[in-house]
């Protein structure tokens, strides 16, 4: 089997805080294959953001190994990290404090461009640089290469922020809801040309929200991981995840979200957890994380002992004893 | 009322609220702020009624003028507002006041006790020194005279109503309670009075899925108890389906269609509505195209001439550029500021289906 593009194995992030210590990712392991969408899907605090920042080798792992074509990125050499961070590329959630205020469009783009000798004069500069804002839709170019961040609405800022990402030709993008701050047209509109990027760049995204309605339009020929309190609870093919939840934390999340449409939304089944709060990472409950919520939790089995993310069917992987157990009872039945 | 309430049972509820009493009633209502660049107009002969007990959702982007009615209603605005029209408000007893020609005294005790509102991210606005019981005594007494037993005893019962603990939330610090908890806590601090109307902007923006789930059914639950009037500002459209009798958009400061909210939803028929529902993703069934609405909200200062909405229409000719559409009425209890409404079709374009 050739290795994915990128992976994380059993990575874990901890946060030492004055209050104590902070488990905010927790043995994670996912791949991102060349051209493929895993999306990260949870609530806050669920480990999402930091997951995409180690990805991103922006934040070096407490433990376990980020491998880049199979190789421990931080065990590179100087030269093949380098690489590396030209091949994975990282947008930030908020376009109003990713980019430099006193930079105009142009140096934005155009400085990773000298930085890593991608261009080696003015005119190659300037084309590229109107290149990608074409890309992005910023068109006519001219219109916003002389623009300061500030003269620019939300949208057309986290698409700078995407021509940047673009400069050095990446080929994974790990993007922090990069849409969320936004109003519904203008994040469709943003939406759509990332799927454009990831099917006609074949770049791969690692791409984090907490709506799974935009992980389905999103990662339709992806993956889903979702992500409880810095844990991978259910991972699988989008189709998969969306349609035949098998966690009761992914089905708790897909049955709370509020449809667009009157009847179905009014119709859907909920399912009832014991409680709305969501735990404390400071206090992250023994066992099974999700069992003071969870609408399966069993005495002695979900608050002793931590189940581990395993294989259900050929592709997907649940962490929960009860799932587990009743899949292996209908299995042998 | 069951769980097993269906749609189709919810909108009987809404007509028969429409043949209620009108509890508010907006004619022609304009606001106007004085700005640098000269006069702006974020609210432009906004008309409607809200019936006793239902519920409307006002939906639209940043910007489209939703908030400014909100707190035009409740006479609210900033001192470089400056609203003209009228919004007539009937009391319980029957009496109708307009509550732009309040004095400043009536104005204060209409406030929360009549017309309450949950301010935008107000969950971050609670004073962080003073326990929940000292928000709830103040909220009491600054509107209407009342005993500390009587404030005890209204905050307990709503504060269990909206699935708190009440004698651990009255005696906590805002800092000790999640945002949703204190979006919850609000939401009982504004009905402590009793009012008949209750305003709300973007109750669950920002909110993680099953808090912003929670704060739905607690609205829902506290709605059927006490039937108090809701009308409540969104840009979140999923909202507007679970929680709204009716459904009003505002586009540029304008209302451009009201209808009950299965005809708004299903058969909308201002292309603004409709680029609106066509831009939201689905998680339930198959996988729809969606896509954006073309080009940015114009600038209050400078509108474009007939629709405001033409630049960014595909179904705009010739006349959109230059007559300004009126509210037409396009079936029973339905209108749309569009002269070509009739032209007007939801079709979702099926990426793939789901058997």
């Amino acid at each position: 089997m050739t290795e994915p593009l990128l992976a994380l194995d059993h990575v874990s992030q901890v946060f030492r805080t004055r209050q104590g210590e902070v488990r905010a990712v927790d043995d994670v392991s996912i791949a991102v294959e060349p051209g493929q969408v895993v999306c990260l899907v949870g609530e806050s605090g669920s480990g999402k953001t930091t997951s995409a920042k180690i990805a991103a080798g922006l934040r070096r792992p407490t433990s376990g190994a980020v491998r880049f074509h199979g190789q421990d990125i931080w065990r590179l050499d100087h030269d093949a990290f380098r690489t590396y961070r030209r091949a994975v590329q990282y947008i930030h959630q908020d376009p109003y404090a990713s980019l430099n205020p006193v930079h105009n469009v142009y140096d934005t783009l155009v400085t990773p461009l000298r930085h890593h000798g991608i261009v080696r004069t003015k005119v190659e500069e300037a084309r590229r640089a109107r290149d990608l804002l074409a890309l992005v839709d910023l068109t006519p170019p001219e219109n916003f290469l002389f623009k300061y961040p500030h003269q620019l609405s939300g949208g057309q800022r986290q698409r700078v922020s995407v021509a940047r990402a673009l400069t050095l030709n990446p080929r994974l993008i790990a993007a922090d809801e990069a849409t969320s701050m936004l109003d519904v047209s203008i994040r469709v509109s943003l939406l759509n040309m990332l799927k454009r990027l990831s099917s006609d760049l074949g770049v791969g995204f690692v791409f984090i929200t907490h709506d799974l309605a935009i992980a389905k339009y999103f990662a339709w020929h992806g993956d889903i991981a979702v992500m409880y309190l810095g844990r991978v609870v259910e991972y699988g093919p989008t189709p998969t995840i969306i349609n035949s939840p098998q966690h009761p934390y992914t089905r708790a999340l897909l049955g709370a979200i509020p449809e667009p449409d009157p009847d179905v939304t009014r119709q859907r089944e909920r399912v009832r957890l014991r409680t709305a709060e969501i735990s404390s990472l400071l206090h992250v409950p023994p066992g099974c994380s999700f069992h003071p919520r969870c609408p399966l939790f069993e005495q002695g089995l979900c608050d002793t002992l931590r189940p581990e993310l395993a294989p259900i069917d050929e592709r997907r992987e649940v962490a929960c004893h009860v799932v587990a157990r009743d899949h292996a009872v209908a299995l042998a039945g | 009322m069951t769980d097993s309430a269906t749609a189709p049972q919810s909108v009987t509820e809404a007509t028969a609220a429409r043949s209620n009493e009108t509890v508010l009633s907006v004619r022609d209502l304009w606001i106007e702020y004085n700005t640098m660049s000269g006069p702006v107009r974020a609210v432009s002969g906004a008309s409607f009624d809200l019936h006793a007990g239902e519920s409307i959702a006002l939906i639209g982007e940043s910007g489209s003028g939703k908030t400014t009615l909100g707190l035009g209603l409740l006479r609210l605005l900033p001192k470089s507002g400056r609203a003209q029209g009228e919004v007539q408000y009937r009391y319980r007893d029957g009496r109708v006041v307009d509550v732009q020609r309040l004095s400043a005294e009536e104005v204060r005790r209409f406030r929360w006790q009549e017309c309450a509102m949950v301010f935008q991210a107000a969950q971050n606005a609670l004073n962080p020194v003073a326990r929940v019981w000292d928000h709830m005594l103040d909220t009491a007494r600054a509107h209407r005279s009342m005993s500390r037993a009587e404030v005890r005893e209204r905050s307990e019962r709503l504060l269990a109503m909206v699935q708190l603990e009440p004698r651990r939330v009255l005696n906590a610090f805002p800092h000790e309670l999640s945002g949703g908890m204190r979006q919850r806590v609000l939401i009982a601090m504004s009905l402590l009075l009793d009012p008949q109307v209750l305003i709300l902007d973007e109750p669950t923006t920002a909110l993680d899925i099953l808090t912003q789930r929670a704060i739905i059914e607690v609205l829902r639950s506290i709605r059927s108890e006490l039937r108090f009037a809701m009308l409540f500002i969104s840009h979140d459209l999923a909202l507007a389906a679970e929680l709204a009798d009716r459904v009003a958009t505002m586009y540029a400061g304008k209302l451009v269609e009201l209808g009950a909210v299965r005809d708004v939803f299903y058969e909308p028929k201002h292309p603004y509505t409709l680029g609106l529902i066509n831009a939201v993703p689905q998680v339930a069934g198959d996988l729809f195209e969606i896509s954006s609405i073309p080009g940015a909200p114009p600038s209050l200062l400078s509108l474009p001439t007939g629709c405001s909405f033409h630049p960014r229409c595909g179904y705009a000719r010739e006349r959109c550029q230059t007559d300004v559409p009126p509210l037409y009425a396009v079936a029973d209890g339905h209108t749309s500021a569009c002269h070509f409404h009739s032209d007007v079709h939801l079709e979702r374009k099926v990426v793939e289906a789901v058997d």
